[in-house]
Protein backbone atom coordinates (compact mmCIF):
# COMPACT_ATOMS: atom_id res chain seq x y z
CA UNK A 1 0.00 0.00 0.00
CA UNK A 2 2.54 2.08 1.26
CA UNK A 3 5.27 1.04 -1.34
CA UNK A 4 2.86 1.54 -4.36
CA UNK A 5 1.68 4.82 -3.41
CA UNK A 6 5.42 5.86 -2.96
CA UNK A 7 5.74 4.87 -6.68
CA UNK A 8 2.63 6.46 -7.89
CA UNK A 9 4.17 9.88 -6.20
CA UNK A 10 7.49 9.44 -7.81
CA UNK A 11 6.19 8.72 -11.21
CA UNK A 12 4.45 12.03 -10.77
CA UNK A 13 7.60 14.18 -9.50
CA UNK A 14 9.45 11.97 -12.43
CA UNK A 15 6.95 13.73 -14.95
CA UNK A 16 7.11 16.36 -13.20
CA UNK A 17 11.00 16.90 -13.68
CA UNK A 18 10.79 16.05 -17.31
CA UNK A 19 7.94 18.67 -18.10
CA UNK A 20 10.18 20.76 -16.21
CA UNK A 21 13.76 19.86 -18.56
CA UNK A 22 11.73 20.02 -21.68
CA UNK A 23 10.02 23.85 -20.80
CA UNK A 24 13.53 25.09 -20.06
CA UNK A 25 14.80 23.67 -22.82
CA UNK A 26 12.01 24.77 -25.00
CA UNK A 27 12.42 28.33 -23.57
CA UNK A 28 16.24 28.27 -24.16
CA UNK A 29 15.85 27.72 -27.64
CA UNK A 30 13.49 29.31 -28.83
CA UNK A 31 13.21 32.20 -31.89
CA UNK A 32 13.64 35.44 -30.39
CA UNK A 33 12.19 37.06 -33.72
CA UNK A 34 13.58 38.73 -36.83
CA UNK A 35 16.92 40.34 -36.02
CA UNK A 36 17.38 43.91 -38.03
CA UNK A 37 19.91 45.71 -39.74
CA UNK A 38 21.82 42.87 -41.89
CA UNK A 39 22.35 42.37 -45.43
CA UNK A 40 20.39 40.19 -47.20
CA UNK A 41 23.37 37.66 -49.00
CA UNK A 42 24.70 37.70 -44.80
CA UNK A 43 21.53 36.36 -43.51
CA UNK A 44 21.42 33.95 -46.63
CA UNK A 45 24.72 32.74 -45.38
CA UNK A 46 23.83 32.42 -41.93
CA UNK A 47 20.32 30.94 -42.53
CA UNK A 48 17.83 30.82 -39.40
CA UNK A 49 20.52 31.28 -36.55
CA UNK A 50 21.13 34.84 -37.16
CA UNK A 51 18.19 35.79 -39.01
CA UNK A 52 15.53 34.99 -36.66
CA UNK A 53 17.56 35.12 -33.61
CA UNK A 54 17.24 31.18 -33.89
CA UNK A 55 19.44 29.09 -31.02
CA UNK A 56 21.81 26.92 -32.71
CA UNK A 57 20.75 24.06 -30.65
CA UNK A 58 17.87 22.44 -31.53
CA UNK A 59 14.84 22.88 -29.34
CA UNK A 60 12.67 20.16 -28.12
CA UNK A 61 10.12 20.49 -30.75
CA UNK A 62 12.41 19.86 -33.08
CA UNK A 63 13.80 16.59 -31.89
CA UNK A 64 10.71 15.36 -31.46
CA UNK A 65 9.64 15.62 -35.12
CA UNK A 66 13.13 14.27 -35.87
CA UNK A 67 12.76 11.78 -34.16
CA UNK A 68 9.10 10.73 -35.22
CA UNK A 69 10.60 10.80 -38.76
CA UNK A 70 13.33 7.93 -37.79
CA UNK A 71 11.32 5.50 -35.78
CA UNK A 72 8.58 5.82 -38.66
CA UNK A 73 11.78 4.34 -41.62
CA UNK A 74 14.07 2.92 -39.00
CA UNK A 75 15.56 0.92 -41.62
CA UNK A 76 15.83 2.50 -44.41
CA UNK A 77 19.29 2.31 -46.26
CA UNK A 78 20.23 5.10 -48.84
CA UNK A 79 23.76 4.04 -49.14
CA UNK A 80 27.13 4.32 -46.84
CA UNK A 81 26.12 7.79 -45.37
CA UNK A 82 22.55 7.54 -45.01
CA UNK A 83 20.52 4.72 -43.51
CA UNK A 84 18.05 4.29 -40.34
CA UNK A 85 18.71 4.59 -36.85
CA UNK A 86 17.18 1.25 -36.33
CA UNK A 87 20.05 -0.55 -38.94
CA UNK A 88 23.14 1.65 -37.34
CA UNK A 89 21.77 0.70 -33.69
CA UNK A 90 21.64 -2.84 -35.11
CA UNK A 91 25.05 -3.00 -36.04
CA UNK A 92 26.05 -1.46 -32.70
CA UNK A 93 24.05 -3.97 -31.13
CA UNK A 94 25.38 -7.08 -33.22
CA UNK A 95 29.32 -6.11 -33.20
CA UNK A 96 28.98 -5.40 -28.88
CA UNK A 97 27.07 -8.95 -28.99
CA UNK A 98 29.30 -10.87 -30.87
CA UNK A 99 31.94 -9.32 -28.78
CA UNK A 100 30.49 -10.22 -25.30
CA UNK A 101 29.28 -13.12 -25.80
CA UNK A 102 33.09 -14.55 -26.93
CA UNK A 103 34.12 -12.40 -23.80
CA UNK A 104 31.44 -14.76 -22.09
CA UNK A 105 32.82 -18.14 -23.81
CA UNK A 106 36.32 -17.21 -23.12
CA UNK A 107 35.88 -15.51 -19.50
CA UNK A 108 33.45 -17.67 -17.80
CA UNK A 109 35.50 -21.59 -17.99
CA UNK A 110 38.48 -19.56 -17.87
CA UNK A 111 37.32 -17.72 -14.38
CA UNK A 112 36.26 -21.26 -12.98
CA UNK A 113 39.85 -22.88 -13.44
CA UNK A 114 41.50 -19.99 -12.34
CA UNK A 115 39.45 -19.66 -9.60
CA UNK A 116 39.46 -23.75 -8.29
CA UNK A 117 43.00 -23.93 -8.92
CA UNK A 118 45.11 -21.57 -6.62
CA UNK A 119 48.31 -22.59 -8.73
CA UNK A 120 46.94 -20.73 -11.69
CA UNK A 121 45.14 -17.76 -9.73
CA UNK A 122 48.69 -16.89 -8.55
CA UNK A 123 50.26 -17.57 -11.97
CA UNK A 124 48.03 -15.29 -14.18
CA UNK A 125 47.25 -12.41 -11.21
CA UNK A 126 50.26 -10.08 -12.35
CA UNK A 127 49.31 -10.51 -16.38
CA UNK A 128 45.41 -10.21 -15.49
CA UNK A 129 46.62 -6.89 -13.27
CA UNK A 130 48.48 -5.27 -15.71
CA UNK A 131 46.07 -6.46 -18.53
CA UNK A 132 42.83 -5.60 -16.91
CA UNK A 133 43.77 -1.27 -16.47
CA UNK A 134 44.49 -0.85 -20.14
CA UNK A 135 41.94 1.34 -22.03
CA UNK A 136 40.02 -1.07 -24.68
CA UNK A 137 40.88 1.91 -27.71
CA UNK A 138 44.40 1.44 -27.02
CA UNK A 139 44.12 -1.65 -28.44
CA UNK A 140 42.58 -0.67 -31.69
CA UNK A 141 45.75 0.20 -33.26
CA UNK A 142 46.82 -3.55 -32.44
CA UNK A 143 43.93 -4.71 -34.03
CA UNK A 144 43.70 -3.01 -36.64
CA UNK A 145 47.06 -3.52 -37.59
CA UNK A 146 46.92 -7.35 -37.43
CA UNK A 147 43.02 -8.36 -38.01
CA UNK A 148 42.88 -5.74 -40.83
CA UNK A 149 39.17 -5.51 -40.89
CA UNK A 150 37.94 -2.45 -39.11
CA UNK A 151 34.18 -4.30 -37.98
CA UNK A 152 36.08 -7.04 -36.80
CA UNK A 153 38.45 -4.63 -34.91
CA UNK A 154 35.74 -3.48 -33.49
CA UNK A 155 34.25 -7.04 -31.90
CA UNK A 156 37.82 -7.46 -30.83
CA UNK A 157 38.06 -4.27 -28.56
CA UNK A 158 34.20 -5.04 -27.04
CA UNK A 159 36.00 -9.02 -26.23
CA UNK A 160 39.05 -7.08 -24.68
CA UNK A 161 37.01 -4.63 -22.53
CA UNK A 162 34.23 -7.02 -21.77
CA UNK A 163 36.63 -10.22 -20.72
CA UNK A 164 38.18 -8.73 -17.20
CA UNK A 165 35.24 -7.47 -14.82
CA UNK A 166 33.55 -11.23 -15.84
CA UNK A 167 36.67 -13.00 -15.46
CA UNK A 168 37.51 -11.35 -12.29
CA UNK A 169 34.00 -12.10 -11.39
CA UNK A 170 34.25 -15.51 -11.84
CA UNK A 171 37.20 -15.98 -10.22
CA UNK A 172 36.25 -14.53 -7.36
CA UNK A 173 32.40 -16.21 -7.18
CA UNK A 174 34.33 -19.34 -7.78
CA UNK A 175 37.13 -19.09 -4.96
CA UNK A 176 34.65 -17.85 -2.17
CA UNK A 177 32.40 -20.79 -2.58
CA UNK A 178 31.11 -21.77 1.04
CA UNK A 179 33.51 -24.41 2.49
CA UNK A 180 30.48 -26.06 4.04
CA UNK A 181 29.00 -26.31 0.43
CA UNK A 182 32.30 -27.69 -1.16
CA UNK A 183 32.62 -30.27 2.14
CA UNK A 184 28.50 -31.56 1.30
CA UNK A 185 29.70 -32.70 -2.10
CA UNK A 186 32.42 -33.95 -0.95
CA UNK A 187 30.79 -36.28 1.29
CA UNK A 188 28.37 -37.28 -1.16
CA UNK A 189 31.62 -38.66 -3.27
CA UNK A 190 30.52 -35.72 -6.35
CA UNK A 191 33.10 -36.11 -8.93
CA UNK A 192 35.01 -32.76 -10.16
CA UNK A 193 32.81 -32.00 -12.97
CA UNK A 194 29.41 -32.63 -11.09
CA UNK A 195 30.65 -31.05 -8.20
CA UNK A 196 31.51 -27.84 -10.39
CA UNK A 197 28.30 -27.96 -12.39
CA UNK A 198 25.97 -28.84 -8.59
CA UNK A 199 27.44 -26.86 -6.53
CA UNK A 200 30.07 -23.79 -7.91
CA UNK A 201 28.11 -22.65 -10.25
CA UNK A 202 25.12 -22.11 -8.73
CA UNK A 203 26.63 -20.63 -5.73
CA UNK A 204 29.13 -18.25 -7.94
CA UNK A 205 26.44 -17.26 -10.21
CA UNK A 206 25.16 -14.28 -8.18
CA UNK A 207 28.55 -13.01 -8.63
CA UNK A 208 29.67 -13.91 -11.91
CA UNK A 209 26.19 -12.13 -13.22
CA UNK A 210 27.40 -9.03 -11.37
CA UNK A 211 30.24 -9.38 -13.73
CA UNK A 212 28.34 -9.99 -16.55
CA UNK A 213 26.15 -6.98 -15.86
CA UNK A 214 29.27 -4.60 -15.48
CA UNK A 215 31.07 -6.17 -18.76
CA UNK A 216 27.60 -5.47 -20.61
CA UNK A 217 27.55 -1.63 -19.45
CA UNK A 218 31.05 -1.15 -20.61
CA UNK A 219 30.94 -2.69 -23.83
CA UNK A 220 28.00 -0.71 -24.80
CA UNK A 221 30.10 2.68 -23.53
CA UNK A 222 33.18 1.44 -25.32
CA UNK A 223 31.14 0.28 -28.68
CA UNK A 224 30.30 4.29 -29.12
CA UNK A 225 34.03 5.37 -29.55
CA UNK A 226 35.44 2.53 -31.24
CA UNK A 227 32.53 2.57 -33.88
CA UNK A 228 33.64 6.77 -33.99
CA UNK A 229 37.07 5.71 -34.58
CA UNK A 230 36.70 2.46 -37.17
CA UNK A 231 33.54 4.26 -38.75
CA UNK A 232 31.42 2.67 -41.55
CA UNK A 233 28.39 1.78 -39.46
CA UNK A 234 26.81 1.68 -36.20
CA UNK A 235 25.53 4.24 -34.00
CA UNK A 236 29.14 5.86 -32.88
CA UNK A 237 29.72 6.38 -36.36
CA UNK A 238 26.50 7.61 -36.90
CA UNK A 239 26.99 10.37 -34.26
CA UNK A 240 29.70 11.34 -35.69
CA UNK A 241 28.68 11.56 -38.95
CA UNK A 242 25.83 13.60 -38.25
CA UNK A 243 28.90 16.07 -35.90
CA UNK A 244 30.16 16.56 -39.52
CA UNK A 245 26.58 17.30 -41.18
CA UNK A 246 26.30 19.73 -38.31
CA UNK A 247 23.10 18.22 -37.75
CA UNK A 248 23.07 18.76 -33.56
CA UNK A 249 19.63 17.26 -33.80
CA UNK A 250 20.40 14.06 -34.89
CA UNK A 251 23.44 13.64 -32.54
CA UNK A 252 20.65 14.53 -30.13
CA UNK A 253 18.71 11.61 -31.07
CA UNK A 254 21.19 9.54 -31.09
CA UNK A 255 22.13 10.00 -27.69
CA UNK A 256 18.89 9.81 -26.11
CA UNK A 257 19.00 6.65 -28.04
CA UNK A 258 21.76 5.01 -26.89
CA UNK A 259 20.88 5.68 -23.34
CA UNK A 260 17.87 3.63 -23.82
CA UNK A 261 19.52 0.95 -24.67
CA UNK A 262 22.10 0.87 -22.74
CA UNK A 263 19.07 0.64 -20.02
CA UNK A 264 17.73 -2.06 -21.98
CA UNK A 265 20.61 -4.02 -21.63
CA UNK A 266 21.24 -3.43 -18.56
CA UNK A 267 17.97 -4.18 -17.09
CA UNK A 268 18.15 -7.87 -19.41
CA UNK A 269 21.17 -8.41 -17.01
CA UNK A 270 19.62 -7.17 -14.15
CA UNK A 271 16.85 -9.81 -14.56
CA UNK A 272 18.95 -12.74 -14.97
CA UNK A 273 21.04 -11.85 -12.32
CA UNK A 274 17.65 -12.16 -10.28
CA UNK A 275 16.96 -15.31 -11.40
CA UNK A 276 20.11 -17.06 -10.10
CA UNK A 277 20.26 -14.87 -6.66
CA UNK A 278 19.12 -17.09 -4.49
CA UNK A 279 17.85 -15.93 -0.67
CA UNK A 280 20.49 -16.94 2.27
CA UNK B 1 35.59 -54.01 22.92
CA UNK B 2 36.20 -57.06 20.53
CA UNK B 3 34.77 -55.44 17.17
CA UNK B 4 36.24 -52.39 16.59
CA UNK B 5 34.14 -50.65 13.81
CA UNK B 6 36.15 -47.53 13.89
CA UNK B 7 39.70 -47.31 15.01
CA UNK B 8 41.40 -44.22 15.41
CA UNK B 9 45.16 -45.07 15.48
CA UNK B 10 47.68 -42.57 16.45
CA UNK B 11 46.90 -39.82 14.75
CA UNK B 12 48.03 -35.94 15.08
CA UNK B 13 46.92 -32.70 13.55
CA UNK B 14 50.09 -30.01 12.94
CA UNK B 15 49.79 -26.96 11.68
CA UNK B 16 52.80 -24.64 10.65
CA UNK B 17 52.81 -22.06 13.36
CA UNK B 18 54.49 -18.78 13.46
CA UNK B 19 58.35 -18.52 12.49
CA UNK B 20 58.13 -21.73 10.76
CA UNK B 21 57.31 -23.74 14.92
CA UNK B 22 54.05 -26.14 14.12
CA UNK B 23 51.36 -26.14 16.79
CA UNK B 24 50.33 -29.86 17.60
CA UNK B 25 46.69 -29.63 18.25
CA UNK B 26 46.75 -33.34 19.66
CA UNK B 27 48.80 -35.92 18.61
CA UNK B 28 48.83 -39.83 19.35
CA UNK B 29 45.34 -39.82 19.75
CA UNK B 30 43.66 -43.49 19.57
CA UNK B 31 40.10 -44.08 20.01
CA UNK B 32 37.81 -47.02 18.97
CA UNK B 33 33.97 -47.56 18.89
CA UNK B 34 31.75 -50.66 17.87
CA UNK B 35 28.87 -50.95 15.45
CA UNK B 36 26.10 -49.65 16.22
CA UNK B 37 27.57 -47.50 19.17
CA UNK B 38 26.91 -43.90 19.71
CA UNK B 39 29.42 -41.86 21.32
CA UNK B 40 29.44 -38.02 22.17
CA UNK B 41 33.46 -35.77 22.64
CA UNK B 42 33.26 -33.53 24.95
CA UNK B 43 35.79 -31.14 25.52
CA UNK B 44 36.34 -27.40 25.65
CA UNK B 45 36.32 -25.29 22.81
CA UNK B 46 39.58 -25.32 20.35
CA UNK B 47 40.78 -28.79 21.86
CA UNK B 48 40.33 -30.23 18.27
CA UNK B 49 37.22 -31.73 18.71
CA UNK B 50 36.01 -30.94 14.66
CA UNK B 51 39.59 -31.56 13.63
CA UNK B 52 38.89 -35.44 14.93
CA UNK B 53 35.38 -35.41 13.21
CA UNK B 54 36.73 -34.03 9.68
CA UNK B 55 39.46 -36.39 10.25
CA UNK B 56 36.49 -38.93 10.56
CA UNK B 57 34.88 -38.11 7.68
CA UNK B 58 37.54 -37.76 5.21
CA UNK B 59 37.33 -34.24 4.83
CA UNK B 60 40.71 -33.46 6.44
CA UNK B 61 43.60 -35.90 6.66
CA UNK B 62 45.49 -36.72 9.49
CA UNK B 63 49.25 -35.39 9.88
CA UNK B 64 50.65 -38.75 11.07
CA UNK B 65 48.02 -42.07 12.05
CA UNK B 66 45.36 -43.62 10.58
CA UNK B 67 41.08 -44.19 10.68
CA UNK B 68 39.80 -47.51 9.89
CA UNK B 69 36.90 -47.91 9.32
CA UNK B 70 35.50 -51.46 8.84
CA UNK B 71 38.71 -53.54 8.75
CA UNK B 72 39.91 -50.83 6.22
CA UNK B 73 41.91 -47.55 6.22
CA UNK B 74 39.98 -44.55 4.71
CA UNK B 75 41.32 -42.21 2.27
CA UNK B 76 39.24 -39.54 1.74
CA UNK B 77 35.12 -39.14 2.10
CA UNK B 78 32.60 -41.62 1.64
CA UNK B 79 29.06 -41.79 1.64
CA UNK B 80 29.31 -44.66 3.94
CA UNK B 81 30.22 -41.82 6.71
CA UNK B 82 27.71 -39.29 6.46
CA UNK B 83 27.92 -35.74 7.94
CA UNK B 84 25.63 -33.87 9.55
CA UNK B 85 27.22 -30.23 9.89
CA UNK B 86 26.96 -27.77 12.86
CA UNK B 87 25.42 -24.98 10.03
CA UNK B 88 23.75 -26.98 8.56
CA UNK B 89 25.22 -26.34 5.60
CA UNK B 90 21.81 -26.80 3.18
CA UNK B 91 22.33 -25.61 -0.34
CA UNK B 92 20.10 -22.70 -0.16
CA UNK B 93 19.53 -22.55 -4.07
CA UNK B 94 17.57 -25.92 -3.35
CA UNK B 95 14.39 -26.75 -2.14
CA UNK B 96 14.40 -29.31 0.62
CA UNK B 97 13.17 -32.23 -2.21
CA UNK B 98 16.53 -30.82 -3.74
CA UNK B 99 18.66 -30.95 -0.97
CA UNK B 100 17.52 -34.07 -0.02
CA UNK B 101 17.26 -35.28 -3.43
CA UNK B 102 20.99 -34.64 -4.22
CA UNK B 103 22.39 -36.76 -1.52
CA UNK B 104 20.31 -39.81 -2.90
CA UNK B 105 21.27 -39.04 -6.71
CA UNK B 106 24.88 -38.80 -5.45
CA UNK B 107 24.74 -42.40 -3.66
CA UNK B 108 22.46 -44.18 -6.81
CA UNK B 109 23.28 -42.64 -10.11
CA UNK B 110 21.15 -44.27 -12.04
CA UNK B 111 18.17 -43.99 -10.19
CA UNK B 112 15.66 -42.09 -12.52
CA UNK B 113 14.10 -38.60 -11.04
CA UNK B 114 10.42 -40.40 -9.70
CA UNK B 115 12.99 -42.91 -7.55
CA UNK B 116 15.21 -40.75 -6.35
CA UNK B 117 12.26 -38.37 -5.04
CA UNK B 118 10.43 -41.42 -3.55
CA UNK B 119 13.05 -42.29 -1.30
CA UNK B 120 14.02 -38.52 -0.95
CA UNK B 121 10.67 -37.73 0.43
CA UNK B 122 10.62 -41.37 2.84
CA UNK B 123 13.30 -39.39 4.76
CA UNK B 124 11.45 -35.99 4.57
CA UNK B 125 8.57 -37.92 6.49
CA UNK B 126 10.70 -39.55 8.64
CA UNK B 127 12.22 -35.93 10.05
CA UNK B 128 8.52 -34.82 10.12
CA UNK B 129 9.16 -32.03 7.41
CA UNK B 130 6.40 -33.74 5.16
CA UNK B 131 4.67 -30.52 3.30
CA UNK B 132 7.45 -28.54 3.48
CA UNK B 133 8.96 -30.49 0.38
CA UNK B 134 8.93 -27.60 -1.58
CA UNK B 135 10.71 -24.84 0.21
CA UNK B 136 13.75 -23.43 0.17
CA UNK B 137 16.17 -23.41 3.23
CA UNK B 138 15.60 -19.45 3.55
CA UNK B 139 12.00 -20.18 4.45
CA UNK B 140 12.86 -22.95 7.30
CA UNK B 141 13.57 -22.21 10.75
CA UNK B 142 16.78 -23.00 12.27
CA UNK B 143 15.34 -26.51 14.13
CA UNK B 144 13.72 -27.08 10.32
CA UNK B 145 16.86 -26.36 8.27
CA UNK B 146 18.92 -29.08 10.89
CA UNK B 147 16.31 -31.82 10.03
CA UNK B 148 16.40 -31.55 6.05
CA UNK B 149 20.47 -32.15 7.00
CA UNK B 150 19.42 -35.00 9.51
CA UNK B 151 17.37 -36.44 6.45
CA UNK B 152 20.17 -35.45 3.96
CA UNK B 153 22.45 -37.74 6.09
CA UNK B 154 20.35 -40.68 7.02
CA UNK B 155 19.10 -40.27 2.95
CA UNK B 156 22.09 -42.50 2.11
CA UNK B 157 22.20 -45.22 4.27
CA UNK B 158 25.24 -44.50 5.99
CA UNK B 159 27.27 -46.90 8.29
CA UNK B 160 27.96 -43.98 10.23
CA UNK B 161 26.69 -40.99 11.44
CA UNK B 162 29.40 -37.59 12.11
CA UNK B 163 27.83 -35.01 14.00
CA UNK B 164 29.48 -31.44 14.96
CA UNK B 165 27.28 -30.04 17.35
CA UNK B 166 24.33 -30.35 15.80
CA UNK B 167 21.91 -28.63 17.67
CA UNK B 168 23.96 -26.39 19.29
CA UNK B 169 22.28 -23.02 17.28
CA UNK B 170 18.53 -24.29 18.37
CA UNK B 171 16.37 -23.77 21.12
CA UNK B 172 15.87 -26.04 24.12
CA UNK B 173 12.53 -27.08 22.75
CA UNK B 174 13.18 -28.03 19.32
CA UNK B 175 16.76 -29.46 20.53
CA UNK B 176 15.08 -31.66 22.90
CA UNK B 177 12.74 -33.09 20.04
CA UNK B 178 15.85 -33.30 17.35
CA UNK B 179 17.59 -35.38 20.03
CA UNK B 180 14.59 -37.62 20.41
CA UNK B 181 14.30 -38.36 16.94
CA UNK B 182 17.78 -38.88 16.35
CA UNK B 183 18.36 -41.20 18.61
CA UNK B 184 14.67 -43.34 17.85
CA UNK B 185 16.42 -43.38 14.32
CA UNK B 186 19.85 -44.59 15.39
CA UNK B 187 18.09 -46.86 17.22
CA UNK B 188 15.91 -48.36 14.94
CA UNK B 189 18.73 -48.00 11.91
CA UNK B 190 21.67 -49.64 14.08
CA UNK B 191 23.47 -46.36 12.99
CA UNK B 192 27.20 -45.88 14.63
CA UNK B 193 26.85 -42.13 15.72
CA UNK B 194 29.84 -40.08 16.45
CA UNK B 195 28.28 -36.56 17.43
CA UNK B 196 30.20 -33.66 19.26
CA UNK B 197 28.59 -31.59 21.59
CA UNK B 198 29.13 -29.08 24.57
CA UNK B 199 25.79 -30.31 26.56
CA UNK B 200 26.24 -32.36 29.33
CA UNK B 201 22.82 -33.79 29.56
CA UNK B 202 22.52 -34.25 25.68
CA UNK B 203 25.87 -36.22 26.01
CA UNK B 204 24.19 -38.21 28.44
CA UNK B 205 20.89 -38.70 27.17
CA UNK B 206 22.39 -39.57 23.69
CA UNK B 207 25.77 -41.20 23.90
CA UNK B 208 26.58 -44.92 25.34
CA UNK B 209 30.15 -43.88 25.46
CA UNK B 210 31.45 -40.66 26.34
CA UNK B 211 34.94 -39.09 25.10
CA UNK B 212 36.64 -36.57 27.51
CA UNK B 213 38.98 -34.31 25.84
CA UNK B 214 41.69 -32.04 27.73
CA UNK B 215 42.11 -28.60 26.89
CA UNK B 216 44.65 -27.64 23.62
CA UNK B 217 47.30 -27.21 22.60
CA UNK B 218 48.06 -30.58 22.83
CA UNK B 219 44.56 -32.30 23.54
CA UNK B 220 44.36 -35.81 24.89
CA UNK B 221 42.02 -38.05 24.82
CA UNK B 222 41.57 -38.54 28.95
CA UNK B 223 38.56 -40.99 29.54
CA UNK B 224 36.12 -42.99 28.27
CA UNK B 225 33.06 -42.80 30.25
CA UNK B 226 30.48 -45.43 29.94
CA UNK B 227 26.89 -44.75 30.62
CA UNK B 228 25.55 -46.70 33.04
CA UNK B 229 22.08 -45.34 32.02
CA UNK B 230 19.37 -48.23 30.55
CA UNK B 231 19.43 -48.44 26.63
CA UNK B 232 15.32 -47.68 27.03
CA UNK B 233 15.92 -43.95 28.99
CA UNK B 234 13.57 -41.14 28.20
CA UNK B 235 14.47 -37.83 28.15
CA UNK B 236 12.38 -36.42 30.69
CA UNK B 237 13.30 -38.74 33.56
CA UNK B 238 16.60 -38.68 32.71
CA UNK B 239 17.47 -37.24 35.95
CA UNK B 240 15.68 -39.51 38.25
CA UNK B 241 18.19 -41.99 37.20
CA UNK B 242 19.93 -42.89 40.54
CA UNK B 243 23.40 -42.82 38.90
CA UNK B 244 22.68 -39.70 36.42
CA UNK B 245 24.03 -37.02 39.32
CA UNK B 246 27.15 -39.03 39.62
CA UNK B 247 27.70 -39.22 35.76
CA UNK B 248 26.75 -35.62 35.71
CA UNK B 249 28.83 -34.58 38.24
CA UNK B 250 31.96 -36.58 36.86
CA UNK B 251 31.43 -34.75 33.47
CA UNK B 252 30.76 -31.43 34.70
CA UNK B 253 34.04 -32.10 37.34
CA UNK B 254 36.05 -32.68 34.66
CA UNK B 255 35.03 -29.80 32.32
CA UNK B 256 35.45 -27.45 35.00
CA UNK B 257 38.89 -28.53 36.60
CA UNK B 258 40.29 -31.57 35.41
CA UNK B 259 40.34 -30.54 31.40
CA UNK B 260 42.95 -28.22 32.49
CA UNK B 261 45.43 -29.75 35.11
CA UNK B 262 44.93 -33.31 33.78
CA UNK B 263 48.20 -33.46 31.48
CA UNK B 264 50.29 -32.56 34.50
CA UNK B 265 48.24 -34.56 37.16
CA UNK B 266 48.39 -38.03 34.98
CA UNK B 267 52.00 -38.17 33.55
CA UNK B 268 51.77 -41.64 33.32
CA UNK B 269 48.48 -41.52 30.89
CA UNK B 270 48.89 -44.08 28.02
CA UNK B 271 46.75 -42.85 24.99
CA UNK B 272 46.43 -46.19 23.48
CA UNK B 273 45.08 -47.54 26.55
CA UNK B 274 42.67 -44.82 27.85
CA UNK B 275 40.99 -45.34 31.36
CA UNK B 276 37.22 -47.18 31.37
CA UNK B 277 35.32 -45.18 33.63
CA UNK B 278 32.15 -47.05 34.77
CA UNK B 279 29.87 -44.44 37.30
CA UNK B 280 28.90 -47.50 39.86
CA UNK B 281 30.56 -50.07 39.47
CA UNK B 282 33.19 -50.31 42.45
CA UNK B 283 36.09 -51.20 41.33
CA UNK B 284 35.93 -50.79 37.57
CA UNK B 285 35.57 -47.42 38.21
CA UNK B 286 39.39 -46.21 37.52
CA UNK B 287 38.65 -42.09 37.04
CA UNK B 288 41.03 -40.25 39.81
CA UNK B 289 39.63 -37.73 42.20
CA UNK B 290 35.74 -38.55 41.69
CA UNK B 291 35.99 -40.79 45.03
CA UNK B 292 33.59 -38.95 46.89
CA UNK B 293 30.81 -38.47 44.07
CA UNK B 294 31.09 -41.92 43.70
CA UNK B 295 30.18 -42.70 47.26
CA UNK B 296 27.87 -40.78 47.43
CA UNK B 297 25.81 -41.51 44.52
CA UNK B 298 26.43 -44.84 44.41
CA UNK B 299 22.77 -46.98 44.14
CA UNK B 300 23.39 -48.80 47.49
CA UNK B 301 23.30 -45.97 49.44
CA UNK B 302 20.54 -44.62 47.59
CA UNK B 303 17.81 -46.92 48.16
CA UNK B 304 15.20 -43.98 47.87
CA UNK B 305 15.94 -44.10 44.21
CA UNK B 306 15.26 -46.56 42.01
CA UNK B 307 16.57 -47.09 38.65
N1 LIG C 1 43.73 -24.06 9.36
C1 LIG C 1 44.19 -23.98 10.61
N2 LIG C 1 45.39 -23.44 10.85
C2 LIG C 1 45.88 -23.35 12.11
N3 LIG C 1 45.21 -23.76 13.19
C3 LIG C 1 44.00 -24.30 13.03
C4 LIG C 1 43.42 -24.42 11.73
N4 LIG C 1 42.19 -24.98 11.87
C5 LIG C 1 42.03 -25.19 13.19
N5 LIG C 1 43.11 -24.77 13.89
C6 LIG C 1 43.28 -24.87 15.34
O1 LIG C 1 42.98 -26.16 15.73
C7 LIG C 1 42.41 -26.17 17.01
C8 LIG C 1 41.25 -27.12 17.04
O2 LIG C 1 40.21 -26.63 16.21
P1 LIG C 1 38.80 -27.33 16.19
O3 LIG C 1 37.96 -26.61 15.23
O4 LIG C 1 38.99 -28.78 15.96
O5 LIG C 1 38.28 -27.07 17.67
P2 LIG C 1 36.96 -27.58 18.36
O6 LIG C 1 37.36 -28.48 19.46
O7 LIG C 1 36.03 -28.11 17.35
O8 LIG C 1 36.40 -26.25 18.97
P3 LIG C 1 34.89 -25.76 19.10
O9 LIG C 1 34.32 -26.47 20.26
O10 LIG C 1 35.02 -24.31 19.38
O11 LIG C 1 34.21 -26.06 17.80
C9 LIG C 1 42.05 -24.73 17.34
O12 LIG C 1 42.88 -24.28 18.36
C10 LIG C 1 42.32 -23.98 16.07
O13 LIG C 1 42.91 -22.74 16.38
MG1 LIG D 1 34.19 -27.40 16.46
Amino acid sequence: MTSSSLRLRAGLVSIVLLAAFLGIWHLATRSTGATTTMSPEYAKLMGLTATQGKSAMPGPVDVGAKLWEHVRRPFYDNGPNDKGLGIQLGYSIARVGTGYLLAVLVAIPLGFLIGMSPLLSKALDPFIQVLKPISPLAWMPLALYTIKDSSISAIFVIFICSIWPMLLNTVFGVASVRKEWINVARTLEVGTVRRAFTVILPAAAPTILTGMRISIGIAWLVIVAAEMLVGGTGIGYFVWNEWNNLSITNVIIAILLIGVVGMLLDQILARFTRMVTFPE
Amino acid sequence: MTDKFISIEGIAKRYPGASGATTTIFENLWLSMARGEFACVIGHSGCGKTTVLNILAGLDAPSEGAVIVDGQAISGTSLDRAVIFQSHALLPWRTVLGNVGYAVSSKWRSWDRAKVRAHAQTFIDLVGLTGSEHKRPSELSGGMKQRVGIARALSITPKMMLMDEPFSALDALTRGTLQDEVRRICLETGQTAFMITHDVDEAIYLADKIFLMTNGPGAVLAEVVENPLPRDRGRIDLHRHPLYYALRNHIIDFLVTRSKTFTTETPHHDPRDVPLVQIGKPGLTLAAGSDELRQTWMPETNPGLSA
